[in-house]
Parts: C-alpha cells; sequence; structure tokens
C-alpha cells in the first residue's frame, strides 16, 4: 500500500486510457504526457499499459507501506525523498516507511510518478484512468491508500534516460482539421502568424489560448472529436481538447494536433507561449 | 444502399472521418449506422477501432498511427458500396419517465410563460413524440435528440446554472434532453428522469444508442420516488420496443 498524506492540487492514477466507450460519450483519458509516462514506466521496465500517477504543478506526500522501486519523468516537482533530493528520470529503490514528497516547480507542469509494476487501483470499463463520473473518485485524497505490489530484487538494464526535452518546446506541430478548408486568409493568418498565451482556463479536458483569431459563421453538425482537436469558437477563441475532453462537439475542428504535439502542450502552464506549425 | 455521396478525409494520424450530407435525416443516420455496423463486424478488428457515429458523419479512431490513408480510403470506399446489403442495427424505442412536478421542473412555470402556453401544454407536447437519438457525446451517456416540436423552442439560459442535478430534463433550442450526470448547465429544466442512462458499473453502461428513439411520460413525485429507489438497488425496468420489426 501507499499511504497519501497529503493529495497534492490535482493527482490522478492514469493508464494509456479506456477504448471502445466514446460511441456513448466516454473520453478516452490517460495521461496528458503520454511520453513522459511511457518514460517512468520503461525505466522501471513496467508494461507500457500499467498505470502512473499523474502529479499537476505541486506533488502529493507519499508514505510507501512496503518496498519498492519508482520512477518520475516529466515536469521537474523538486521530488525529495526523505527529505533528500532524487533525480527525474533515474530509477529508485525505496524502502518500507520512505515519505516521497515534492517542492517547487522548475519546469514542465505535469509529472510522473511510475512504481514497480505500476499502482492497482480499480479497472473501471477497462482502465484504471480517473475520470467524474466513470471511476469513484476522479483525483486521490488525503488519507487514502493506493495498492502497490511489494518489489525487492529489481536490477534495471537502465538506470537513467535522458527524455527529449520537450518542456522546452513551444512549436505544436498540428494537421489541418476537418473544417480546415472554411478558413479566410485573415483567420489563416491570425492562426499561423502569431503566437499564443495559455489562458489559465486549462485542465485535463481542454486547455484554452488568450488571443483569439477573427470571429467566424462557419455553422456545422455536432461530430467527433479527439484528444488534440482545436475547436474554434464563432468568437474566435481556440479551444484544444486533452484526454478527457468531449467526444462529440459542435464547434469547427480547424486543427488536430501530433501526439507529440499533446504531450509538448500537456507541459505548458498558464502564461506560456506556444506556436501552430502546420505539418 | 450506398445511396449517399459520401466524402473521406483523414483526422490527424490516428482517425478517418466519413461524412454524409449535412442534413438531419434518420434516412442519413440509419445508412451510417448500417455501415458502422458492417465494418464493424466484418472489415475493421474491432479492438483496434473506434466507430463514433453523429448526425451526418462516422468518425474511425484507431488506437495507433494509420500508416497508409490512401489505402484505408479506397479500402473504406469499397466496403461502402457492399454494405448495401449488410444488416440493419437492431433499434429500439425507449419509453423514459419524466417527473414534471414543480419540484423538478424548475424552470417548467416560466418555459411555459415565455412559449405563452399552459404548463400542461408543454408536458403534453413533450411527451406527445418519440425522439430519435442522432448522437450520444458531451458527457457520458448524453444523447442529443432530434424532433423537438418547434412549439417547443425556447433559448437556453442567459447564465447557466454551476449546477444542474443528473437526471433533469431540459430544454434548449432546438434540443430537448437528459442530463446523465450532475454537471453545470444552461439548458431550461422541466423534469426529471429517475432512470439512470449511464452506469459505469454496469457490464453496458449506457442503454441507449445512436439511432434509438426515446420517447418520454410524465409519472407522479411518487413514482419518481419508486424509480429512484428501484435504480439505487439496480432493478430498474425500463419499457423498450424494437423498432425493425
Amino acid at each position: 500500500m501507499l499511504k497519501v498524506r497529503k493529495a497534492g492540487f490535482f493527482t490522478s492514477i492514469q493508464d494509456q486510457g479506456r477504448f471502445g466507450f466514446r460511441d456513448i460519450g466516454v473520453p478516452v483519458s490517460g495521461a496528458m504526457d503520454a511520453y513522459s509516462a511511457s518514460i517512468a514506466n520503461s525505466l522501471l521496465e513496467n508494461a507500457e499499459d500499467m498505470a502512473v500517477m499523474e502529479l499537476t504543478m505541486t506533488g502529493p506526500t507519499l508514505e510507501f507501506g512496503q518496498a519498492t522501486y519508482l520512477a518520475i519523468s516529466g515536469a521537474d516537482i523538486s521530488p525529495r525523498m526523505n527529505d533528500r533530493p532524487v533525480r527525474i528520470n533515474e530509477v529508485h529503490s525505496v524502502a518500507k516507511g520512505d515519505v516521497l514528497s515534492f517542492g517547487k516547480l522548475v519546469h514542465g507542469f505535469r509529472a510522473y510518478l511510475a512504481v514497480k509494476d505500476g499502482f492497482g487501483t480499480e479497472k473501471v470499463m477497462g482502465s484504471r484512468s480517473f475520470y467524474r463520473h466513470i471511476t469513484p473518485i476522479h483525483t486521490i485524497r488525503d488519507q487514502m491508500e493506493i495498492p502497490i505490489a511489494t518489489a525487492r530484487h529489481f536490477e534495471p538494464k537502465i538506470s537513467s534516460l535522458s527524455p527529449e526535452p520537450f518542456h522546452k518546446e513551444h512549436v505544436l506541430e498540428v494537421h489541418r482539421g476537418p473544417e480546415f478548408d472554411a478558413l479566410d486568409d485573415r483567420q489563416l493568418e491570425g492562426l499561423f502568424a502569431n503566437q499564443f498565451i495559455i489562458a489559465k482556463e486549462n485542465d485535463r479536458m481542454a486547455y484554452q489560448l488568450k488571443e483569439s483569431i477573427p470571429p467566424h459563421q462557419i455553422s456545422m453538425l455536432t461530430s467527433a472529436t479527439l484528444p488534440g482537436t482545436v475547436q474554434y469558437t464563432p468568437a474566435g477563441k481556440l479551444i484544444l481538447l486533452m484526454k478527457d475532453g468531449q467526444t462529440t462537439g459542435g464547434y469547427p475542428r480547424i486543427l488536430q494536433l501530433t501526439p507529440t504535439a499533446i504531450c509538448i502542450l500537456a507541459q505548458k502552464r498558464p502564461g506560456d507561449t506556444v506556436r501552430f506549425h502546420l505539418k | 444502399m450506398s445511396r449517399f455521396p459520401i466524402s473521406i478525409q483523414p483526422f490527424g494520424e490516428q482517425a478517418v472521418l466519413i461524412e454524409w450530407p449535412e442534413k438531419v435525416e434518420e434516412a442519413i443516420l440509419y445508412d451510417i449506422l448500417q455501415f458502422s455496423q458492417h465494418l464493424r463486424t466484418r472489415c475493421l478488428d474491432p479492438d483496434a477501432w473506434e466507430l463514433v457515429p453523429a448526425y451526418n458523419s462516422l468518425a474511425l479512431v484507431r488506437r495507433t498511427d494509420i500508416p497508409d490513408f490512401h489505402k484505408v480510403k479506397r479500402e473504406l470506399l469499397s466496403w461502402y458500396a457492399e454494405a448495401e446489403d449488410s444488416e440493419i442495427p437492431e433499434r429500439f424505442l425507449w419509453k423514459l419517465p419524466v417527473c414534471y412536478d414543480p419540484k423538478f421542473g424548475i424552470d417548467l412555470d416560466d418555459v411555459a410563460s415565455r412559449l405563452g402556453k399552459s404548463v400542461w401544454d408543454v408536458i403534453q407536447l413533450h411527451t406527445r413524440q418519440a425522439y430519435t437519438v442522432y448522437c450520444i457525446g458531451f458527457l457520458p451517456g448524453f444523447m442529443y435528440l432530434g424532433g423537438l416540436p418547434s412549439e417547443l423552442e425556447v433559448p437556453r439560459k442567459e447564465v447557466p446554472r454551476l449546477k444542474v442535478v443528473a437526471g433533469a430534463v431540459g430544454l434548449a433550442g432546438k434540443q430537448t434532453g437528459i442530463y446523465p450526470q450532475e454537471s453545470p448547465g444552461g439548458w431550461n429544466i422541466i423534469g426529471n428522469c429517475p432512470i439512470p442512462i449511464f452506469d459505469s458499473s454496469k457490464e453496458s453502461p449506457c442503454f441507449v444508442r445512436v439511432g434509438d428513439k426515446v420517447q418520454f411520460y410524465g409519472i407522479s413525485q411518487k413514482e419518481h420516488e419508486l424509480h429512484t429507489i428501484q435504480a439505487e438497488v439496480g432493478i430498474s425496468a425500463v419499457e423498450k420496443i424494437p423498432l425493425n420489426a
């Protein structure tokens, strides 16, 4: 068991997501930055579908009830084990009673904590990913206990990794979305000639951008949306759907982020800038 | 079948979007569902692909990158041509109870006066016909229903509520529907349906499918209470009528 002493700002369990239920309105969910989550899992030689903990901006304080190994990737939130700093993108052994805590956010926005053999929370509809109304809770809570396996004799093949420095990247590679061709020259210029500041309205469902592009009157019937779909409201606001994003929508889908661009965006915080680049 | 001109385009690296003529029509929806069933049962690996139908479109979402869009497009066009002889999916009419008492229908009086009708007339108009489920999205189990009488068209509330209870039945523009979970919402609330539309603990979490129909009928507060208790212990019985026969 892993005991949650303090839950942190927004901490959840995520795996690769929930497949097969979009036609009844269930978002895919899963780690926002799937790349960093996979780094943490691969350091521990976990299967790629094992659940990790997603930490947002601030981290939790966790007490280990048994020996295991851990790895943290993605954002650097100054992790500490029993008050000694631990490095991210490295395998660390954990003894029973050890306490993992976090401090200042150095870079990125979301960190991924993996433990050997993954977190054993309940699978609902084929996935351990937390999502409101699907799993009993949508964030971890103070004092709750999370099942983990005991691991004592793990010899990692690689003890550290140097992931791509995505937190330094602010170009989001995009494809044309289904309604891209409805855009006029002014709207296209607004979209590609400028950079955008991440607005404070951002969560696992969507990121909004501060700046608008010219308004539009393009109408369409409600149709499927995906993580990474860029919606364009009539007033000119851009909404970038993320992993918990709705499965259908009625706003024109003008761009589609690449899977890597979703990972890059997931590490952005309000005030950061991004720009779009057509792939 | 293949009576409609369809267009096929990539939707990012892991999805394909197929579009039918941009109209809200049952014939189009049923053509989409027939094609979707054909793809699911005969053409595509159901573990690798998800199919999302809505109004005039069908999105095919793959778990991983689609290696060759043009090949998939060619295949889809030939599959669409052969889907004509394929089975029509089973569809049902679901009869759903709604309590229109002011305890639940918190905007019903206001809606009636804005429409210049009596509350009784609004309820009659709302329960008179079956609605077609054109799409399920926005929230798990949220149905986009078509077929609202134009006499019931009323704009959404100017200031959305921060909290609308689960089961709330609303009106907004050309739409009516049920909030499957507690959520913020801007629709005018005229009643409450005690049958849970979505339950993640069930083998089949949402009993309604795109292409089904839904018809509401009025119930008293007492009956609402009874349905709520039945739902809590998991013995809700909803009347369903096959539509294919």
